[in-house]
């Protein structure tokens, strides 16, 4: 494989708890390549938002980092200054939110906004940015652009206000592209529509996309390669079609065997229930206590990945001997 | 069988300015004791509002609501008071249903005495511990549960009358998977303990699969196709509703099916077309769909209104890769 374009490594981040601060993230390793769509999948509390607050240095104030690099283009964003980090974001990483419409400026028309991007962007002026403004919302598929262009964020559907801000991305031709659940809200029949436009784009322009999402169906319509977390850890990276049809980790094999399908009926009791992730965690595979396959050494420390295929690596003692 | 419950022509519209809402225009169905009847459909299409005018929490424009054989619209609210110990809701949000300053004992207390039947604490210890909760969070506020302990505290309130029907609005869409899967557990077996009919409203088709004996497909404040819940999944037949379920990511990159992309977004509801209601967005729209279109009867209650439900349907084309389709065991 090629370089790659975003390296995350050994990220860990705390955050004030009762008693101590807690890790929410541990130890998280991850790269992303040139022109691949990678889905980071887990349950509420995983860490998958936080982890993309790292990587465009949106962590709340109160986050701490507690050891680890996020290399991107051979720079650390975690070392570079805000002033520096403000040119990264929107020109090189842009981020598409959960609510579309409040990621918008609720005082500017929607086509002054992406206007804006296009002159901040690709250096162009007046009206010239404005009519680009409105190809790229013809673009994503606005009909009635220029009638749509002059309605203010309230005025949209969110399924509209979710393609002014790819237009927006457009408009900046990032590298990166961090879209964090970008359907949240959103009707099936326009989740549909905004992820083909999503595939759509990310194709035409090469960008890298990470998409955060707990829906294991839209990862497997919509990546390439997947990361499972749970509880602030990556338990397991692969191609989307090994994850489902060989997953390595145990922690991956219960999420696959949790979810209900609408395409067929299974029998609830079946069905296995998934952990809750808690507060507090010693120092190995926060899986440890719920695992079916646990040994002492789990509950001490973690191995490093190890790779089952070239690009399907897992975190888990139970490799290399179980190999397969 | 009677039914517990008869919605005849049920229609509700709201003024908005210069404006009429079409909410809801001219929907019937029955439900019967014991059953789940699901209602599905995207924002907008009515599902809230006819549940809210079936518990006259909305007044209804027209149409008549019988409910054990008493047409409901014909009460006074004060009758309907008297009534509500038999059907009850649990709402979406759990935390907002919630009275802050409840204590869990006070929240599932109150029921009771509105409708004369408390009688003796140990009606509170069956109630938590019903739903899973133990009798030490009785002594709870909302805000020392978690978001699964008070969908189980929303649902223990509703159940406290041990009313015949619950309407259900979406009570699992904000939970994890893995707590979605218990709450409908719980609902099952409560069902069962307390032979209840449920009305679950719910845009997450995945769950109406798992917990519905039959569903009703809402478009624009009318139902466009109805059935027995493996029938309409398994062989829909209304266009929308072929949508809908292929618009539904499946979490299984080996299933092939083809996706019926509809055009634009949903309408809006201030004026309402003659004929198909999706004869805007429709990829098959033809002359007749700009007319009223009948149900076409499918056999064993399923029913839709598409020109295209005469046709020998495809079934759904999915790959389960375990290979079972058998049909729903209850």
């Amino acid at each position: 494989m090629s370089k790659a374009l975003l390296h995350i490594e050994d990220l860990s981040l705390t955050f004030p708890a009762e008693g101590g601060r807690r890790r929410v993230l541990d130890r998280v390793t991850l790269d992303l390549y040139p022109n691949e769509v990678l889905g980071l999948v887990g349950e509420s509390g995983s860490g998958k938002t936080i982890t993309s607050l790292a990587v465009m240095g949106l962590l709340p104030p109160t986050a701490r980092i507690g050891g680890g690099h996020v290399w991107f283009e051979g720079r650390d964003l975690l070392a570079l200054p805000e002033r520096d980090l403000r040119q990264v974001r929107g020109k090189h990483i842009a981020m598409i939110f959960q609510n579309p419409r409040a990621a918008l400026n609720p005082l500017m028309r929607a086509g002054e906004q992406v206007a804006r991007a296009v002159r901040l962007h690709r250096g162009l002026s007046g009206k010239a940015a404005y009519d680009t403004a409105i190809e790229l919302l013809r673009h994503v598929g606005i009909s009635d652009a220029a009638a749509r262009a002059r309605a203010y964020p309230h005025q949209l559907s969110g399924g509209m206000a979710q393609r002014v801000l790819v237009a927006m991305m457009l408009a900046c031709q990032p590298r990166l592209l961090i879209a964090d659940e970008p359907t949240t809200g959103l009707d099936v029949t326009i989740q549909a529509q905004i992820f083909e436009l999503i595939k759509e784009v990310q194709a035409e322009t090469g960008a890298t996309l990470l998409l955060i999402t707990h829906d294991l169906g839209v990862v497997s319509e919509v990546c390439q390669r997947v990361a499972v977390m749970y509880a602030g850890q990556i338990m397991e990276v692969a191609p989307v079609e090994a994850l489902f049809a060989r997953p390595q980790h145990p922690y991956t094999e219960l999420l696959l065997q949790s979810l209900l399908r609408v395409d067929r009926y299974s029998d609830l009791n079946t069905i296995p229930a998934l952990p809750q992730i808690t507060l507090t965690y010693g120092s190995g595979c926060r899986f440890a206590n719920r695992c079916p396959d646990v040994r002492a050494v789990c509950r001490e420390h973690r191995p490093p990945p190890f790779a089952v295929t070239s690009g399907h690596a897992v975190i888990c003692h139970k490799y290399p001997e179980e190999a397969p | 069988m009677e039914p517990l419950l008869r919605v005849e022509n049920l229609v509700k519209h709201y003024r908005e300015g210069p404006h009429t809402i079409h909410a809801v225009n001219g929907i019937s169905f029955d439900v019967y004791p014991g059953e789940t009847v699901g209602l599905v459909g995207e924002s907008g299409c009515g599902k809230t509002t006819t549940a809210r005018c079936l518990l006259r929490l909305e007044e209804p424009t027209s149409g008549r609501i019988v409910f054990n054989g008493q047409n409901l619209t014909a009460l006074s609210a004060s009758q309907v008071r008297a009534l509500r110990r038999h059907f009850q809701m649990v709402f979406q949000d759990a935390h907002e249903s919630l009275n802050p300053r409840f204590s869990v004992r006070r929240t599932l207390h109150e029921p009771l005495l509105l409708h004369g039947l408390f009688r003796a604490e140990s009606q509170l210890y069956e109630a938590v511990e019903r739903v899973n909760l133990e009798r030490e969070h009785l002594g709870r506020h909302p805000a020392q549960l978690s978001g699964g302990q008070k969908q189980r505290v929303g649902v223990a309130r509703a159940i406290m009358t041990h009313p015949q029907f619950v309407v259900l609005d979406e009570p699992t869409s904000s939970l994890d998977m893995s707590l979605r899967i218990h709450v409908i557990a719980l609902l099952r077996r409560l069902q069962r303990e307390l032979n209840m009919a449920y009305l679950f409203i719910s845009h997450d088709l995945s769950t109406v699969r798992h917990l519905c004996d039959r569903v009703l497909v809402m478009y624009l404040g009318r139902v466009v196709e109805m059935g027995p819940t493996e029938a309409v999944f398994a062989r829909p037949r209304h266009v929308y509703t072929q949508a809908l379920l292929s618009a539904i990511p499946i979490p299984d990159p080996t299933a092939k099916r083809e996706r019926i992309l509809l055009k634009g977004e949903t309408p809006s509801l201030r004026e309402i077309k003659v004929g198909c209601g999706l004869q805007d967005r429709c990829p098959y729209v033809a002359d007749e769909c700009l007319r009223p279109v009948p149900f076409y009867d499918l056999g064993d209650g399923h029913q839709a209104a598409c020109r295209l439900a005469r046709q020998e349907p495809q079934a759904m084309p999915t790959q389960a890769r375990h290979g079972d389709s058998e049909g729903k065991l209850r």
